[in-house]
């Protein structure tokens, strides 16, 4: 199949490829897919807790091209917003960006959903904080 | 010099010979005739190149000229075996056996007279994608009328036990087809000694031009008869009607002598090159896994997994490299290879796979190339992989909970 240029160039040059300690207290995970579907995506996000914005992020992926371009790409676009702001970035427009073509759209939405997923997982990490002033960076769900 | 892309996908198809396309060109210029045309010179020359790949394509195989039925490739040739028996054999019985790993061309006809009526028995593979003959002789019922196995996969390469199966079909009067694709001109065929009644074969897949093969069928012992499915001019003794595409038969005939002359030499190069690749990954990549059978296997068939390395993603890392995986996100129906799933090798491993296929024209230079390639970018793709640093970390990826969408 052939790639967009984006695709191509987040493939080869991938931004913030990396992780945070998961235990940190301003580090949201997000781990979304299943290695049976050839998905993985981990996003991590670090966040400025007086601020609520996000300083920095890092992926790591695996599954095709597109994933791996799209998971580069909702890591650069998360630096720098705010948490409602970061909630509101959608697969969308990482398809626009991209380019993606209709076959490859699902990799744009685990994009999404990784996202998603970290900023709920750094929510949580803060609401358990508060609550039992010990986090253990586990998931809190009871 | 390199030549990029680097071909390593001989299993899709090869390139043609020179000597092959040599043997062509004559027909296409000014031996135009149609092999049917009795009464001028014109029609003598095309039917005299077809009475001699007649025989070259019967040499190969251990058939008798008569025996060779010419049409357009393996597709038409598989299904003209299942659908042509099947329709004639229809009385005695409506029970076939197959095999789940069997190419399209060989499970949609089956699904096809399934729906008319026929009963099919798909047999399960082992993890090395193959069937054993205990495992056939407990499928066959009294109303078996046909058998369709073929003799070697076109992914993983895994060689079935043909010559016990057809030994199995004599005994019971099952008719034996194989879809021989891939092993004709790779490994010794002998459809005498392996008891094959229909056998398919594909002129692309041996150096020879698209569009031409053969289905060979018995004559003798017993005779076998199959339906035909064109109806006309009753060329090929009733069984395939059309005019003969008769640059492509003389290519077939002259890509079978080649592969008949030089099969031990093109065995020696093709194992080779797969020896190199195969020491390279396996001594410099941890995480690898050969998918197939180690022994019965074409030579020139390499197929790996690299675990926590999706395969469309390290296609695109070696894209000088021309290959093919299992995984889904290189279908264009997102469907993951089907051999592979048979095989019960785990998805993940479906996901990470690739088919180097190694040919007549690869070089030592060529999988040098494409096995430093490979490495430098696995290693550099798993530097990206959660599954692989979780790994790493000594996290075991089946105890996790996935999110599946
Ligand atoms: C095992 C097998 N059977 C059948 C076919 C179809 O052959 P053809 O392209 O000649 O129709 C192929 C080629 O893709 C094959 O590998
Ligand atoms: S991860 Fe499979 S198509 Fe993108």
């Amino acid at each position: 199949m052939a790639y967009s240029d984006k695709v191509i160039d987040h493939y080869n040059n991938p931004r913030n490829v990396g992780s945070f300690k998961k235990e940190d207290d301003e580090v949201g995970t997000g781990v979304v897919g299943a290695p049976e579907c050839g998905d993985v995506m981990k996003l991590q996000i670090k966040v400025d807790d007086t601020t609520g914005v996000i300083t920095d992020a890092k992926f790591k992926t695996f599954g095709c091209g597109s994933a791996i371009a799209s998971s580069s790409l909702a890591t650069e676009w998360v630096k720098g917003k705010t948490l409602d702001e970061a909630m509101q970035i959608t697969n969308t427009a990482i398809v626009e960006e991209l380019a993606l073509p209709p076959i490859k759209i699902h990799c744009s939405v685990l994009a999404e959903d990784a996202i998603k997923a970290a900023i709920d997982d750094y929510k949580k990490k803060k609401a358990s904080v508060g609550a039992h002033s010990s986090a253990d960076g586990t998931d809190s769900k009871s | 010099m390199l030549k990029f892309p680097i071909y390593l996908d001989n299993h899709a198809t090869t390139p043609v010979d020179p000597r092959v396309l040599d043997a062509m060109l004559p027909y296409f210029k000014e031996k135009f005739g149609n092999a049917a045309s009795r009464n001028h010179p014109y029609g003598w020359e095309a039917e005299e190149a077809v009475s001699m790949a007649r025989e070259q394509c019967a040499n190969l195989i251990h058939a008798d000229p008569k025996e060779i039925v010419f049409t357009s490739g393996s597709t038409e040739s598989n299904n003209l075996a299942i659908k042509g028996a099947a329709e004639m054999y229809k009385e005695k019985g409506k029970h076939i056996i197959t095999a789940n790993t069997e190419h399209k061309a060989v499970l949609d006809p089956c699904k096809h007279l399934e729906a008319l009526g026929f009963d099919v028995t798909y047999l399960p593979v082992d993890k090395m994608g193959r069937v054993s003959a205990e495992q056939f002789a407990e499928a066959v019922r009294p109303d078996t009328i046909l058998a369709s196995l073929m003799f070697a996969n076109n992914e993983v390469g895994t060689i079935h036990p043909i010559a016990e199966i057809g030994k199995i079909c004599k005994e019971k009067n099952i008719i034996f087809h194989t879809d021989a694709t891939q092993a004709t001109g790779k490994v010794p065929v002998d459809v005498q000694s392996m008891g094959i009644d229909l056998l398919s074969v594909s002129a692309h897949k041996m150096y020879g031009p698209k569009g031409a093969g053969f289905l060979y069928v018995r004559r003798k012992g017993p005779r076998v008869r199959i339906a035909p499915i064109f109806d006309g001019g009753g060329h090929e003794r009733g069984m395939r009607s059309g005019t003969l595409n008769v640059p492509g038969v003389a290519g077939l005939g002259k890509a079978c002598e080649i592969c008949k002359n030089e099969m031990s030499k093109d065995r020696a190069h093709a194992l080779a090159l797969r020896k190199i690749m195969h020491d390279r990954f396996f001594n410099e990549l941890d995480f690898i896994s050969l998918n197939g059978h180690p022994e019965h296997r074409l030579p020139g068939n390499f197929n790996v997994s690299f675990a926590y390395v999706e395969g469309e993603a390290l296609m695109m890392g070696i894209k000088e490299i021309a290959v093919s995986s299992g995984s889904a996100c290189t279908s264009a129906s997102l469907e993951p290879s089907h051999v592979l799933r048979a095989m019960g090798v785990g998805e993940d491993a479906v996901h990470t796979s690739i088919r180097y296929g190694i040919g007549r024209f690869n070089t030592v230079e060529e999988v040098t190339y494409a096995a430093n390639k490979t490495i430098e970018a696995v290693r550099r793709l798993r530097e990206m992989s959660p599954l692989y640093e979780m790994v790493k970390d000594g996290v075991d990826l089946a105890s996790v909970k996935w999110t599946s969408h």
